[in-house]
């Protein structure tokens, strides 16, 4: 294995970043199709009931589109009415029973754009509403006992006889709270898409906005009985995915296919905002309950966590949220006896699904929040709470998982401390807020901090299961290409994967290519999800990397008459002994089409039981710590965060450019969730769902960041590195929260902190303008 | 009706709706699809042109409007085959990641960068407030805006 | 019905039915012309920055469109002879913002076009088109309001008619506006003031509708305060001039503000409601908050 100098560690620039900066990077939209017809759906508008009737009306000629309804499935080839996920229950078009609105009834696909729209105004669905009124969320599922779509439990030790024992110990302190939190949208700036097509021979081809090639790849294989080559997914340049497109895809290729099946040509389906916004995936809202014992030194002695999540309609991606939801829902903090029960509930709203920390955040809400109350109770500084409090190498978990390696908990504490001046940052947030009440100004500054983990790369046993293969394969002139599912979805995968194979042969980048992401073309490296390219498949790429220079060292052995085994790589060289038999050039020549592979290989000692819910829940996780200084306005409740300090352990940064970028991103969704983004249901829809009125930041809302990057190496990821994707997102609502508390003394417990929450929470406490 | 419009110097003409938005027309009717749509009501800023010499949404604007007009899209920022400092920074310097407002992002702070002298970080985040990303968090936008700022003042660069 | 398909290539591969009825006048005298011929059956669009909204590639949304885009004489900024600031309809907020007549006049209207959606819409959006959609949000329209500004309408039948802004806004998004009229100008009297203030609670920092916006304007002499406008948008359906407030301050005097008189007088002046970017509630407290601050502001100043 190469070491020393090299391009890991460096801040290469990105190389698909010269189509990006000119326009010529095709997203599916701007992939010529002219053949394609342009398709839309039309969608249930009642959340619970029957779809009794589609009407079209008879004065328009039909035969001027296709249409799709629930009916036409068995003829267009459909096995099963569902989208595979986790399972299939959600069908891919309605056939009856109605549980949330948008669902999709029908598909209409015409040549123009005009007969599109005007075709689509001359449908109508005849819904008759459920005799009970729907369940439209979280509170009223709870409080009427909805079904429950899966639940998970852990323990470890007593927490209820031990929180018994600090009830009755005056020493202790008990802490409760209830934390909640509301949807959140992705808003990725291009909206979904897909472009359907069928192939001679009964196949089907898909390509579009989309970061799981294979997901949709098993969707249409189940859906339409197809063999593994008969259908082709290939994903587009994509803007932004933030999990929003890890299932929903399947949804929108299987749509496209089936008016493509219907029209026998292409057909696009390209998302309005408005309906990608309603009609989609969102983050799960969750409703987190803590009780927990402290002692008087400021340590956790016991927990009792409860996390109900609102599923949605439809199971979907659910039971994976949660199970990471309720193994991170004990904090990244050591107790001995914890109790965590999560459920996930039905409503008859859209389904639920991946948005970036999937779960995690949602508990570090709570956790931290908790933390809070718990140093403002015990008069501990909230910084010195987190020092005395953290896992640290050596510590057990909530799973009885032994923290064994790669774990920079107190050094990005540490670290985010000394870069904000934590210190003399508080001391400075005082002192404005006593200067601005002796000046009668409205302005108070606060500083806050959060700490959280995030376990990298699928749980348990999932990478085991999904036995991720890549592979590298030899072009011509010794280009090597990395064939792998992984999309690129702006995180930087086709920059750092390549910088991970370069590395591993000692060859310049510029010698490595990366192929398209086509089902055709590429092994399944498993999805681009969970903060695992770069870390698991970053890692399988590495090993077929190396793979192929086994190969070529056996190409040289037969080629040169030397005994099997002697000849060796070191970088891009080869050897027999300490003799260099050939150079890159020379080794790969002739060679083309040679290919090294490698499938997922699990690091020893790594276990988790699935049944019990024990033991290694992640190989490895990464650490984060946020400081954050806020500004509140007590005339209007406004919050502005005027600067933001972060430390992340990510093991080892592959491009810190890159890695400084995934970390500012998740940041800033992060305080969005925080601030301002709030998903208005109304009668189980979204009411904002216009640009206009979801309010992510601006430039002019973000603040400046100094982000930290701590390398704790992970010894079997790549050069050290684990996943960074999503922690960033997981600390910036809890610091937020904290440093509001800072600046105006209110303790608020539910996401987003508006300014319409935090003036109710301020006029529930005095008046606060003064007297001058 | 019949528009005929400077786009990024190349006289163009084409047959639309007048209320047809410049934004199709640019995309569809030019095939100049490096400006993209992201929301379709002049929020998201995604698809920034020039006309006339000012920033506009191309998704509001009429292309009746545009009868006569002069038009830069994200395909007539590099001069020549040389890219804009603005284009080298973005790929460079971390300005883009998905990439899907990086050209709206880029003719905002090209125009920006046209008329301005030495900008600071708030003056930046001012001309580029119409333009949102939900990759990067602007920091290295911004980054990129202001290094290729210090270019210009620099004298040194002009395009590369 | 199928809409015609020109055999050009460009516009098969749009799709777009060559049918909307365009007018694109030079002068205002064609302008009114086309209006007065074709009435509220033909839609007039200036900078397009509220109409264009929800338009899609293949939809002919109206019937005809009369452009006012190149209507020479409904742009630029003047000042009158008896020193009016006269505000062509068709003048975008970034020529307002770039306006020394509009700084020395009436400076707020420059900070509330700054708070308008972001370059690319102030680069397009016009006063008149702020004044005539008539959101109860409208950015400039406090601001106007607290001028006393006049509107300047015309018909080809009947001429100029000038009103009162408050006279205009006849409830929500209802106008005296006649079918066959045309906003033309937007007049801002000439009024001796020592004080305007501004200021816009949106839903973030740039591309924000107002959930609360207040436009103050004072004269302030030796001390003393002689009047005070004091004007709201977004908590009613219409803007509204704080009637009550104003006459309490300006017998009372800003010195040893009567804050909970004031805030009192306030209650009765603004009716919000509820919607999905704010609540009735925040819009009350938020726009008394604002309004005390401001005078406090005021009081400081004068003393």
């Amino acid at each position: 294995m190469a070491t020393g100098t090299g391009v890991v560690g460096r801040s290469v620039a990105r190389l698909d970043g010269a189509g990006k900066v000119t326009g010529a990077a095709r997203y599916v939209d701007d992939v010529p199709e002219p053949e394609a017809w342009f398709g839309a759906t039309v969608r249930t508008t009642i959340a619970a009931g029957r779809l009794e009737a589609i009407v079209w009306d008879p004065d328009f000629d039909w035969s001027r589109v296709v249409r799709v309804t629930a009916d036409d499935l068995p003829r267009l080839g459909v096995q099963v009415n569902g989208v595979m996920c986790i399972d299939d229950a959600q069908p891919v078009l309605c056939a009856g029973e109605i549980l949330h609105r948008e669902e999709p009834a029908a598909l209409v696909a015409a040549p123009t754009q005009a007969l599109l729209h005007e075709a689509l105004c001359r449908v109508k669905l005849v819904e008759r509403p459920a005799g009970t009124p729907p369940i439209l969320d979280l509170d009223a599922a709870i409080a009427r006992g909805a079904p429950v779509i899966t639940s998970y439990a852990i323990r470890r030790g007593d927490a209820a006889a031990a929180l018994a024992r600090a009830a009755a110990d005056p020493t202790m302190k008990i802490v409760e709270g209830t934390y909640t939190t509301g949807h959140q949208e992705q808003l990725y700036i291009e909206t979904c898409g897909m472009v359907g097509a069928p192939l001679p021979g009964g196949g089907v081809t898909v390509h579009g906005s989309l970061q799981c090639p294979y997901y949709v790849h098993k969707a249409l294989k189940h859906l339409f009985g197809l063999a593994p080559e008969q259908v082709v997914v290939q994903q587009d340049v994509t803007g932004g995915g933030f999990g929003g497109k890890e299932e929903y895809p399947s949804m929108i290729g299987a749509h496209a296919v089936l008016l493509a099946r219907a029209a026998n040509r292409p057909v696009k389906i390209v998302y309005e905002r408005g309906e990608d916004m309603v009609a989609t995936t969102k983050r799960h809202p969750a409703r987190v309950v803590w009780r927990a014992a402290f002692r008087a030194d400021g340590t956790l002695a016991a927990a009792r966590v409860g996390v109900d999540l609102d599923a949605g309609a439809y199971k979907t991606l659910t039971p994976v949220v949660l199970s990471r939801a309720i193994l991170h829902a004990a904090g990244p903090y050591r107790c001995d006896d914890v109790s965590v029960e999560g459920r996930a509930l039905f409503t008859n709203t859209p389904p639920n699904g991946a948005f970036r920390g999937f779960g995690a955040p949602q508990v570090a809400w709570a956790y931290e929040r908790a933390m809070d109350r718990a140093a403002a109770l015990l008069g501990v500084d909230p910084l010195e709470m987190r020092l005395r409090n953290h896992l640290r190498e050596g510590d057990v978990t909530a799973t009885g998982q032994v923290l064994r390696w790669s774990v920079g908990s107190t050094a990005v504490l540490e670290r985010a401390a000394a870069s904000s001046h934590w210190s003399g940052l508080r001391a400075a947030a005082a002192a404005q807020r006593a200067a601005a009440e002796r000046a009668g100004s409205p302005l108070r500054r606060g500083v806050g901090v959060a700490f959280c983990f995030h376990g990298a790369g699928f749980t348990g046993n999932g990478e085991v299961n999904l036995k991720g293969k890549a592979e590298v394969e030899l072009g011509p002139r010794g280009v090597v290409r990395i064939l792998a599912a992984t999309t690129d979805i702006g995180q930087g995968t086709r920059t750092i994967l390549p910088q991970i194979a370069a590395q591993e042969l000692d060859l310049p980048i510029e010698r490595v290519e990366m192929e398209e992401p086509r089902t055709d073309r590429v092994p399944d490296s498993g999805p681009t999800v969970a903060s695992r390219s770069c870390m698991v498949v970053g890692k399988i790429v590495q090993e077929a990397a190396a793979e192929l220079g086994r190969a070529l060292c056996r190409r040289l052995e037969n080629a040169r008459g030397l005994p099997d085994g002697s000849v060796a790589r070191r970088g891009s060289a080869f050897f027999h002994g300490d003799e260099r038999v050939a150079g890159w050039e020379e080794a790969t020549h002739g060679a083309e089409g040679l290919r090294g592979a490698h499938v997922y290989h699990h690091p020893a000692g790594v276990s988790f039981d699935d049944k019990t819910y024990q033991g290694d829940a992640y190989p490895v996780y990464g650490w984060g710590a946020d400081v954050v200084e806020v500004e509140v306005d007590l005339d209007t409740g406004e919050t502005r965060v005027v600067k933001i300090w972060t430390a992340h352990d990510v093991g080892r940064a592959i491009n810190p450019m890159v890695v400084a970028g995934q970390i500012e991103g998740g940041v800033l969704q992060g305080l969005g969730w925080a601030l301002c983004e709030d998903v208005v249901m109304k009668d189980g829809r979204m009411a904002n769902g216009r640009m206009t009125n979801y309010i992510i930041p601006t430039a002019l809302d973000a603040p400046e960041m100094v982000t930290d990057i701590v390398e704790a190496p992970y010894f079997h990821g790549p050069f050290g590195a684990k996943g960074v994707g999503e922690i960033p997102i997981d600390g910036p609502a809890p610091a937020v929260a904290a440093a509001i508390e800072d600046a105006i003394g209110v303790h608020l417990a539910a996401l987003p902190m508006t300014p319409e929450r935090v003036l109710a929470a301020l006029e529930a406490g005095s008046s606060t303008m003064g007297t001058r | 009706m019949r528009v005929e419009l400077v786009v990024n110097g190349t006289a163009c003409a084409v047959e639309a709706d007048p209320m047809a938005r410049l934004l199709d027309v640019l995309r569809v009717g030019l095939g100049l699809t490096g400006t993209k749509e992201g929301c379709g009501e002049g929020e998201c800023g995604a698809c920034t042109v020039i006309v006339d010499g000012a920033l506009a949404c191309s998704c509001l604007v009429p292309v009746c409007q545009a009868q006569g007009a002069t038009v830069t899209t994200i395909e007539g920022v590099a001069f020549a085959d040389k890219l804009h400092p603005l284009q080298a920074h973005f790929a460079e310097d971390g300005g883009a990641q998905c990439g899907i407002c990086t050209p709206g992002m880029i003719v905002a702070a090209k125009l920006f960068l046209d008329r301005s002298h030495a900008p600071t970080r708030e003056e930046i985040r001012t001309a580029i407030a119409g333009n949102l990303c939900r990759c990067t968090g602007y920091q290295r936008i911004v980054d990129a805006v202001a290094a290729a700022a210090a270019e210009a003042a620099s004298g040194g660069g002009g395009v590369r | 019905m199928t809409a015609a398909q020109p055999n050009d290539p460009i516009a098969a591969a749009m799709g777009v039915p060559v049918e909307t009825k365009l007018y694109a006048p030079r002068t205002l005298a064609e302008a009114l012309a086309a209006k007065g011929e074709h009435g509220a059956a033909c839609t007039p669009v200036a900078g397009g920055t509220d109409l264009m909204v929800g338009a899609r590639p293949g939809v002919a949304r109206f019937a005809c469109v009369l452009d006012l885009w190149r209507v020479a004489e409904l742009r630029g900024i003047d000042v009158a002879g008896d020193g009016a600031l006269v505000i062509g309809a068709a003048t975008t907020f970034a020529e307002i913002i770039r306006s020394p007549l509009v700084e020395a006049a009436a400076p707020s209207l420059i900070e509330a076009a700054r708070t308008i959606g972001a370059e690319q819409i102030q680069a397009r959006a016009t006063i008149g088109g702020n004044v005539v959609n008539a959101s109860p949000a409208a950015d400039s329209v406090p601001v106007l309001s607290a001028c006393d500004a006049s509107l300047v309408l015309a018909s080809a039948a009947r001429g100029e008619r000038t009103m009162s802004i408050h006279a205009f806004y006849q409830g929500y998004k209802k106008l005296d506006l006649a079918a066959d009229e045309l906003l033309v100008r937007v007049v801002i009297p000439k009024r001796a003031w020592t004080w305007s203030a501004f200021r816009k609670v949106g839903t973030r920092a740039a591309q924000s509708i107002a959930k609360v916006a207040v436009a103050a304007r004072a004269q302030v002499v030796d001390g003393q305060l002689k009047w005070i406008a004091l004007a709201y948008g977004s908590v009613a359906p219409t803007v509204v001039r704080a009637r009550a407030a104003e006459s309490l301050l300006a017998a009372h005097g800003v010195q040893a503000l009567p804050e909970a008189q004031v805030r009192r007088a306030l209650t009765s002046d603004v009716r919000p409601i509820d919607d999905v970017r704010s609540t009735a509630e925040y819009r009350r407290r938020v726009a008394a908050n604002v309004t005390i601050r401001l005078l406090r502001a005021l009081a400081a100043r004068s003393a």
